[in-house]
């Protein structure tokens, strides 16, 4: 059994648990979102185990550390988050058709990674050999995961709110009553950010004393930097909204879209369109 | 003060308690800080000014947008968001402040009806025993009761954390400290280069802003080198290092392993490994025309020297083996730069095996000096980063205490139960600060467990 096999077997699983968690949302069969549900967590069982393993593969090759030093690492580890959150959110809530707006994220990740990028174990660079790469790296990914949760579900928000503005209409009302209402889809997007936007503080702070304690400055606007903080001040601006008249509801929700979408940024378009401290892999850095 | 004083003091006042600027501001931060991660900041690189027109280079700096963290657009509005909160904090903080000193002990009617999580038991207990009764169902269950008397009716009052009500202005005032932290680090730090030799010291530094820094003590280079994976990737760059007082080695400080990652720090000044050179050292002798007179001369890789007539020179690059660009010669050469005290400057080469070669040139360009190429010995420089920050300190306590409010303000609520005893009919009430569907969960526990309570000694 090899790490590389598992993640091609986790990809598998995610796919298949998009595609039951659709067939649950057309179809209404409460089988069809157990099947989902557990496949889903058959996949991040499988990704667990490959994830521990790639850990003890990069030891045998003598180059050991944890899995999480290069942008297909981090893809599959972001991938990871996002199920557990979700995993988490469904123990809790049990809204199973989250799943199905959700997963196409794990999925996207999972197959951008195993298709179309390198896979090889490759030693750590000198800048990445720290402890807090591990802490840095968690906090940030699993606040992204409950980001990408959050934007999932505003997402059924804005579908649901859009739908109950115009009337009810015969055919797609049953597709909407899967959804939970939108009291609770707004409560659900609160309750994600207010797990994601901790998450991402402590990894800007763990980011910043690492960047202290390695290069002298804690901060020095470097572009992934800025862009964490940018992430920041949107969803900053998403927890002021809901005391803040005329900003509740739908805007809130659009700012968690956007919030999402700037955190995709800060995490991927940075590293492929701008230049700067956290270009790992291109040139050898200190 | 006259009325319409009184009137644009309080509009300004209340402009800066709004909430919708505390919204304007960080969305404007958000997209403005784009600016920034676009168009490269400092010194725009000579490449980059390349692709821009001369009148967007003008414009951009103009506006600032080369340096527009610091531009004052930029700071304006971080300290326009500092007073937004600090407003905002003042304004809210007396009515906070008031429910957790003074918190209602008596459930109303009017309260009663506020309150979404409610329960109402009827008993046929003494009066008495069922007072001590609910106070210890409460001290058990939930908190220390306040117990009082309204009209022959017993009330009791408890509640869990109303602190954490507070832990959102441990935020703001975070925010606060970490700004304060970052200006005492610009006001009394400074960040600073230096390369170093090996087997050289320095006590001077320069800083980003350009400034010479003395730094009261000097470091030695001892040694640097770099380790390889197999792959060829880099492993560690490592640089060990002295510091020196009055040119003594100081004790704990001597022969110190600074890699990446693991820096350096004597007298709060930290020392980072950064970057790294070659600083051999080039080897030349230098004759008078005649070919007499011949005295050495040693070139560093790093700075210039001053031949006998005046002319300095410093080295622009170096080959072991010149055969490779010119088939038939051999043997090592040297690229000097040459500044005459004429004030011409021209590029020269050197060799070590064509003393005829050079002997030609000179005349050509009539050289009162030959020069002749012996060879160079390779040695390495460290590059380092210096830094001291005073305000750093200030700007972890700012975060801790970020982390410490942000746990309260999300993780943790408020949390309050009224009881009322009226002869035999006990009301509880209760309202939690967040996270509404726990308390109701943990009220309908809390309830189950009071009628229990009640019913099981009745019988």
């Amino acid at each position: 059994m090899t790490s590389s096999l598992l993640f091609n077997v986790t990809t598998f699983a995610y796919l298949v648990s998009m595609l039951l968690f659709f067939a649950f949302m057309a179809s209404r069969s409460k089988a069809l979102g157990t099947a989902g549900i557990s496949v889903a967590y058959f996949g991040l069982l499988a990704q667990t185990g490959a994830i521990a393993l790639r850990w003890k593969e990069s030891y045998d090759m003598g180059v050991g550390h944890a899995p999480l030093s290069n942008l297909y690492e981090s893809v599959v580890f972001f991938s990871w988050t996002i199920v557990l959150i979700f995993a988490l959110l469904d123990i809790k809530y049990k809204y199973r058709v989250i799943g199905a707006f959700v997963m196409p994220f794990a999925l996207l990740g999972m197959a951008w990674a195993q298709l179309g990028m390198h896979t090889g174990i490759e030693p750590l660079v000198p800048a990445l050999q720290s402890n807090w790469l591990l802490y840095h790296v968690i906090t940030c990914f699993l606040g992204y995961a409950a980001f990408a949760v959050a934007c999932g579900i505003s997402i059924m928000y804005l579908i649901k709110a859009a739908h109950d503005e115009g009337g009810q209409k015969a055919g797609e009302s049953s597709l909407m009553s899967m959804f939970p209402p939108i009291r609770i889809l707004d409560d659900l997007n609160y309750r994600a950010i207010m797990v994601g936007f901790p998450l991402l503080t402590l990894g800007i702070i763990t980011g910043a004393a690492w960047a202290n304690y390695a290069w002298g400055t804690y901060w020095s606007w470097d572009p992934k930097e800025t862009w964490s903080l940018i992430v920041w001040f949107v969803y900053a601006a998403f927890l002021h909204a809901r005391f803040t008249r005329g900003w509740v509801g739908k805007r809130a929700a659009w700012l968690s879209v956007i919030g999402f979408a700037a955190t995709i940024f800060c995490y991927l378009g940075v590293n492929l369109f701008l230049s700067g401290l956290h270009s790992y892999g291109s040139s050898p850095k200190m | 003060m006259t009325t319409q004083k009184r009137d644009f003091l309080h509009s300004l006042w209340d402009f800066f308690c709004s909430l919708k600027l505390t919204m304007f501001l960080l969305i404007s931060l958000a997209v403005i800080s784009i600016i920034g991660t676009i168009i490269p900041q400092g010194a725009p690189p000579p490449e980059y000014l390349a692709t821009i027109s001369q009148a967007k280079q003008q414009l951009y700096q103009t506006l600032g947008f080369f340096d527009m963290y610091h531009s004052w657009w930029f700071v304006l509005l971080l300290y326009m968001l500092t007073v937004n909160l600090t407003a905002c904090s003042i304004k809210r903080l007396p009515h906070i402040w008031k429910i957790i000193s003074q918190p209602t002990l008596t459930m109303n009617s009017a309260l009663e009806q506020s309150l979404s999580n409610k329960a109402s038991i009827e008993t046929a207990e003494q009066p008495e025993a069922l007072k001590d009764k609910l106070a210890a169902f409460l001290r058990k269950e939930f908190a220390n009761p306040v117990v009082s008397e309204v009209d022959g009716e017993w009330h009791f009052f408890a509640q869990k954390t109303p602190w954490c009500r507070l832990s959102v202005y441990v935020v703001h005032l975070s925010v606060i400290i970490i700004f304060i932290g970052a200006m005492i680090g610009s006001l009394f730090g400074y960040k600073g280069f230096v390369n170093v030799g090996e087997g050289e010291s320095i006590s001077r530094i320069q800083s980003r802003t350009g400034k010479e820094i003395d730094l009261g003590f000097a470091l030695r280079c001892e040694k640097f080198s770099v380790a390889l994976y197999k792959t060829g990737a880099p492993k560690e760059f490592k640089s060990i290092l002295t510091v020196l007082e009055n040119g003594k080695p100081v004790p704990d400080y001597t022969n110190v392993r600074v890699i990446v990652n693991d820096p350096l720090t004597y007298k709060g000044i930290t020392f980072y490994q950064s970057s790294y050179g070659n600083a051999g050292d080039y080897f030349f002798t230098v004759s008078d025309p005649e070919g007499k007179n011949t005295i050495p001369v040693t070139l560093n890789g790093n700075e210039s020297a001053t031949l006998p007539d005046g002319s300095s020179i410093h080295i622009v690059d170096s080959i072991d083996d010149v055969s490779q660009f010119v088939p038939n010669l051999t043997g090592p050469a040297a690229q000097l730069e040459m500044h005459t005290p004429q004030g011409a400057t021209q590029k020269l080469i050197v060799y070590a095996n064509h003393p005829e070669l050079n002997i030609e040139y000179a005349k050509k360009h009539k050289f009162s000096n030959i020069l002749l190429y012996k060879g160079s010995q390779k040695r390495m420089f460290t590059g380092l980063q210096v830094a001291k920050d005073p305000g750093v300190w200030i700007v972890w306590l700012g975060c801790a205490l970020m982390v410490i409010g942000i746990y309260g303000a999300f993780l943790m609520s408020h949390r309050r139960i009224w009881i009322r005893q009226q002869n035999g009919l006990v009301t509880m009430g209760g309202n939690a600060n967040k996270n509404q569907g726990a308390f109701e969960m943990y009220f309908k526990d809390l309830e189950t467990k009071l009628r229990n309570n009640l019913l099981r000694e009745e019988q």
